[in-house]
């Protein structure tokens, strides 16, 4: 395609709206309204090829109209998501199909048909996501180097029409002209502007780099995107759950057996009632509320012992401990063990009496490690018990079957065997909570009688194992992000051109931002020299506006 | 202790009501010129923000010794995050009004932050306990920031609204849409008014009723109403005797007295609404707009943009950064689709959208004062709706 050539004799690419040498207007350049200045009216490829398909991709995402439109659509799909809780809130073991629809009505079940209920996870919000990403990576590129090249290689003189057509513009006669160059000079160096002189004309620039924030904060979001997205990849990431009991030492699960933790110590503790700064909410809460302080596990870290060999009964080794709380994990090599859950005083222990009932003497007790039972007790007499069956967590199925529902001993049952010494038969005991029944084979009753004498309880801590590889890459962009923004948002770039322009000093200014901050360093100019105050251009078409308001109206 | 943090709000409130005052005068009364003939604005403006300054010291005063009482930085239930809420936003004040000295933007920020600590004085304003997760100096940073960079965000509110007053003409017969819109802004604020009388009238008289109800866990459980209950809880059985039934049984996942609430807020919001059109003839802000006569829009636009262009990185710093840490030490995970997490998202992407509309310049003035004043009800709806209408895991109250 054809370079434009300007009547200064530069070159420019083809599509170059502003010449990127004496600054003239390139098009449009009978015109008097402002010049677009945003990206310094150099020509972006976007602007500049709608041929092959490419092209048109490209163009569909470098333009802010459609990154705007993949923005709002994002916001509106994430607040819908909201609306109703989404799966994963939902109460653990209720069936999304019907809970919604019971929950919330026929909104519910629509919710649900739509997929909504796992909006954040699905297809299309991931599509919406990865468009975005696109978008803000073709719209930085389309820009950044047609911007980096016009910033670069900046003339202090430009055309006469670059400079009417700015939005801050004037030019006063002043008795001499080099001195009020001078003076103008001096003043704009003490507010910290680059000033460059050519042939008697200046060109005051400050704050050029914070262009680039757009730039640096669009690139840490890509970073940011990135990192979230690896999240798929495996191995990246861990979520476990694992129930320890008090003195029990459990593989961490998703580790491969290479760490083994153990729970010596589960405790809660309360907000002391009668402590003064809380007494007022505690009595407004009423009885009965929860005021919780601490949830704790004692926790101790073992690895297996390198040395002993494999298979046999490891031996561990004992490599940290930590007391894990709400707000302080366990890091341990790469990975994190959080305090999420517990379950106060579930049954460890029971004891057992065991009765002779032809001489009613209790012959012994015995003890049942309740999550984990020995097959066999032997009593004082020389006579065992063995545990014929054992159901944690009893019930009687629908076929009339005793089952466990689970492996947690929250209502335990047991059938004790035991060998009469008379008949030599095996006789059964099933007992359980609230239940004791001799369920023995043969007519004659149990020569023993069992019944629970003691029971001992622990706390169960819930604990979540993490591991997260994506975090560092998400720091980093989001670090780059914010780095960006502030580069962006605080700082504004600032021009003023002063030219000698038929015995006149003329005066322009630009900014990206804050106009009104950039008038007060004009300001400065003006009143210690003998240039008036320019125009600012957008002033008169509002006054304008107004006036054909009024006109209107009368 | 807790007496003097509380006296030492009250003092800030009634200099911010002193600092409106004073802005009054400055905007009604006699302009001062300098030599070129601009305003430069008057001695009151001068005295509005010297005490708008004293009532961010005095509440700043409540802030740390509330903090040093409780134990913990005091914005851990309703009460105290809006109260803060309202001290950023008089902070966000006193630093934009440094930069531009506009002496309107105090005559309506003010009153904005004095509605905001009225209405975070109605919730119970006892310290309470904190549960284990909350007792995390990245929680105390994460609310305070991200409260900070909401109110300097309030501010634009607060200029575009001007900018609103300043060039819609709010005289003409016939609705349109512009009309509706601040008229409805109007409305909102006045309800909020509505909402303050009436509690404190309800609560003056110890107005209580209490019910019996099946909870979201389907449990019994017992809820009080300090309000007559138009919506009642679900399966509610009233246990105060001569209180009126509800209108309308709620499902167990609303916060019915909470909804309860917000349906008196704007039931008597349209009624004092009402009045004062009838009784002057005028739409609201057409009451309000000669204030404004003498503003330069431009310069309230850029004001409000220029708060948005402070406030954003602050809100992002504090209402995802800092919050995605929190998360990650409290909860084990740095993001987790909670609703006010994503509420957090969707304020972030609304000025996103808000800065890539105003790189075209159609959308300066009037379209960016109307994106200003929708940016500040997601930060409300967020703040109101999302913490006591949907119970979830942030839920202050
Ligand atoms: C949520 C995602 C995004 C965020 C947080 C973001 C953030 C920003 C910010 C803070 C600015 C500076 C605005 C100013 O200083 O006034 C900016 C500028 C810009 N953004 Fe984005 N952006 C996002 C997505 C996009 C997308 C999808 C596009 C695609 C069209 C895009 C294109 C641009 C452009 C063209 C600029 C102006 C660059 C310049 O001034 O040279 N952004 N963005």
């Amino acid at each position: 395609m054809d370079e434009i050539k300007c009547e200064c004799g530069h070159l420019n690419p083809y599509g170059t709206e502003v010449c990127g040498s004496c600054g003239k207007p390139l098009v449009n350049s009978g015109s008097d309204r402002l010049l677009n200045m945003r990206y310094e009216g150099a020509a972006r490829r976007s602007q500049t090829y709608n041929k092959s398909i490419i092209d048109k991709i490209w163009n569909f995402f470098s333009s802010v109209k459609v990154g705007v439109t993949i923005i709002v659509i994002t916001l509106l799909a994430s607040s819908l998501g909201t609306l109703f809780p989404q799966e994963m809130f939902i109460p653990p073991g209720a069936d999304p199909a019907t809970f919604y629809a019971e929950e919330h009505g026929a909104l519910g079940q629509v919710y649900y048909s739509l997929g909504l209920h796992n909006l954040y996870g699905s297809w299309w919000y991931m599509l919406l996501v990865a468009a975005l990403g696109t978008s803000i990576i073709i719209a930085s590129i389309d820009r950044f180097f047609p911007l980096y090249k016009a910033l670069k290689s900046q003339r202090v003189t430009r055309h006469k029409s670059f400079m009417k057509r700015q939005r801050i513009f004037g030019t006063s006669r002043v008795d001499n002209e080099d001195t009020t160059m001078a003076q103008a000079q001096d003043i704009l160096k003490n507010k910290r502007y680059n000033v460059r002189e050519e042939n008697g004309n200046l060109l005051a620039e400050k704050n050029r780099w914070a262009r680039w924030g757009p730039y640096v904060n669009h690139i840490g979001l890509i970073i940011f995107l990135i990192g979230a997205s690896l999240r798929f990849f495996p191995g990246m990431y861990l979520d476990e759950n694992v129930w320890v009991r008090e003195g029990e030492t459990v593989v961490v699960p998703g580790t491969s057996g290479d760490y083994y933790l153990e729970n010596e110590q589960f405790t809660e503790e309360h907000y002391d009632e009668d402590d003064e700064r809380y007494e007022a909410a505690m009595a407004e809460a009423g009885e009965g509320a929860q005021f919780e302080e601490t949830f704790r596990t004692d926790a101790v870290l073992y690895a297996p012992d390198e040395e002993a060999t494999v298979g046999v009964d490891q031996e561990l080794e004992e490599i940290d401990r930590h007391g894990i709380e709400v707000n302080d994990a366990f890091h341990f090599d790469e990975y994190a063990v959080y305090q999420v859950d517990r379950k106060l005083d579930e049954l460890a222990e029971m004891t057992f009496d065991v009765e002779d009932t032809e001489t009613g003497e209790v012959v012994d007790s015995f003890t049942v490690d309740l999550n984990n039972p020995d097959g066999n007790y032997t009593l004082e007499n020389d006579e065992v018990v063995r545990i014929h069956s054992y159901f944690p967590n009893f019930y009687i199925d629908e076929e009339g079957v005793p089952t466990t529902e689970s492996d947690v001993p929250e209502n335990p049952a047991f059938i004790f065997e035991m060998e009469n010494e008379n008949t030599g038969q095996m006789e059964h005991t099933f007992l359980g909570i609230q239940a004791n029944y001799d369920v023995s084979q043969d007519e004659e009753g149990n020569q023993y009688a069992f019944s629970m004498s003691d029971f001992d309880t622990n706390h169960v801590a819930g604990l979540t194992v993490r591991k997260d590889h994506t975090i560092p890459f998400l720091i980093a962009g989001g670090g780059i992000f914010l780095i960006g923004l502030t580069q962006g948002s605080y700082w504004a770039h600032r021009r003023i051109w002063l030219q000698r322009k038929d015995g006149e000093v003329w005066i322009a200014a630009h900014t990206n931002k804050n106009w009104e901050a950039l008038k007060r360093d004009i300001h400065a100019i003006t009143e210690q020299t003998q240039v008036t105050t320019p125009q600012d251009q957008t002033d008169e078409t509002h006054e304008e506006d107004e006036n054909q308001q009024e006109h209107i109206q009368s | 202790m807790e007496q003097l943090s509380m006296n030492l709000l009250g003092a800030a409130f009634f200099l911010y009501l002193a600092s409106t005052i004073f802005y009054a005068v400055s905007v009604t009364g006699r302009k001062w010129r300098n030599k070129q003939g601009e305003v430069t604005g008057n001695r009151w403006g001068k005295a509005g923000y010297i005490t708008a300054i004293l009532g961010v010291v005095a509440a700043l005063g409540y802030f740390f010794t509330r903090w040093a009482v409780a134990g913990h930085a005091p914005v851990s239930n309703m009460f105290e995050y809006v109260a803060f809420f309202g001290i950023t936003i008089s902070l966000a004040f006193v630093i934009i009004y440094g930069i531009y000295r506009v002496n309107v933007l105090g005559l309506i920020t003010m009153p904005i932050v004095m509605l905001l600590i009225a209405y975070g004085s109605v919730f119970s304003t006892e310290v309470q306990p904190l549960q284990p997760s909350l007792q995390s100096h990245w929680l105390e940073i994460h609310v305070i920031t991200t409260a900070i960079g909401q109110g300097i965000l309030a501010v634009s509110f607060g200029a575009g609204l001007i900018y609103l007053l300043r060039t819609i003409n709010l005289k003409e017969k016939g609705m349109t849409k512009r009309t509706f819109g601040v008229e409805f802004i109007m409305y909102t604020l006045v309800s909020v008014i509505a909402f303050i009388i009436v509690t404190n009238a309800f609560g003056a008289f110890d107005y209580e009723a209490n019910f019996a109800y099946i909870n979201e866990e389907g449990q019994q459980a017992e809820i009080l109403y300090e309000l007559p209950p138009l919506f009642g809880p679900n399966e509610g059985e009233l246990l105060t005797e001569d209180r009126m039934e509800p209108w309308l049984e709620m499902p167990d996942w609303i916060e019915s007295d909470d909804l309860n609430t917000v349906a008196w807020t704007f039931g008597t919001g349209l009624i004092l609404y009402a009045l004062i059109r009838l009784l002057t003839r005028r739409r609201v802000g057409a009451l309000l707009q000669p204030l404004f006569k003498n503003v330069r829009p431009q310069t309230v636009d850029e004001v409000s943009y220029r708060a948005i262009a402070i406030g954003f990185p602050v809100f992002t710093l504090g209402g995802l950064v800092f919050a995605m840490i929190y998360a990650q030490i409290a909860w084990t995970r740095f993001w987790g689709w909670d609703p006010k997490e994503v509420w957090a998202l969707v304020t972030f992407l609304f000025y996103a959208v808000y800065l890539h509309l105003r790189l075209n310049r159609d959308w300066h003035g009037e379209p960016s004062a109307w994106l200003a004043v929708v940016g500040f009800a997601i930060i409300i709806f967020n703040l109101i709706f999302v913490n006591l209408v949907i119970a979830g895991l942030h839920s202050y109250a």
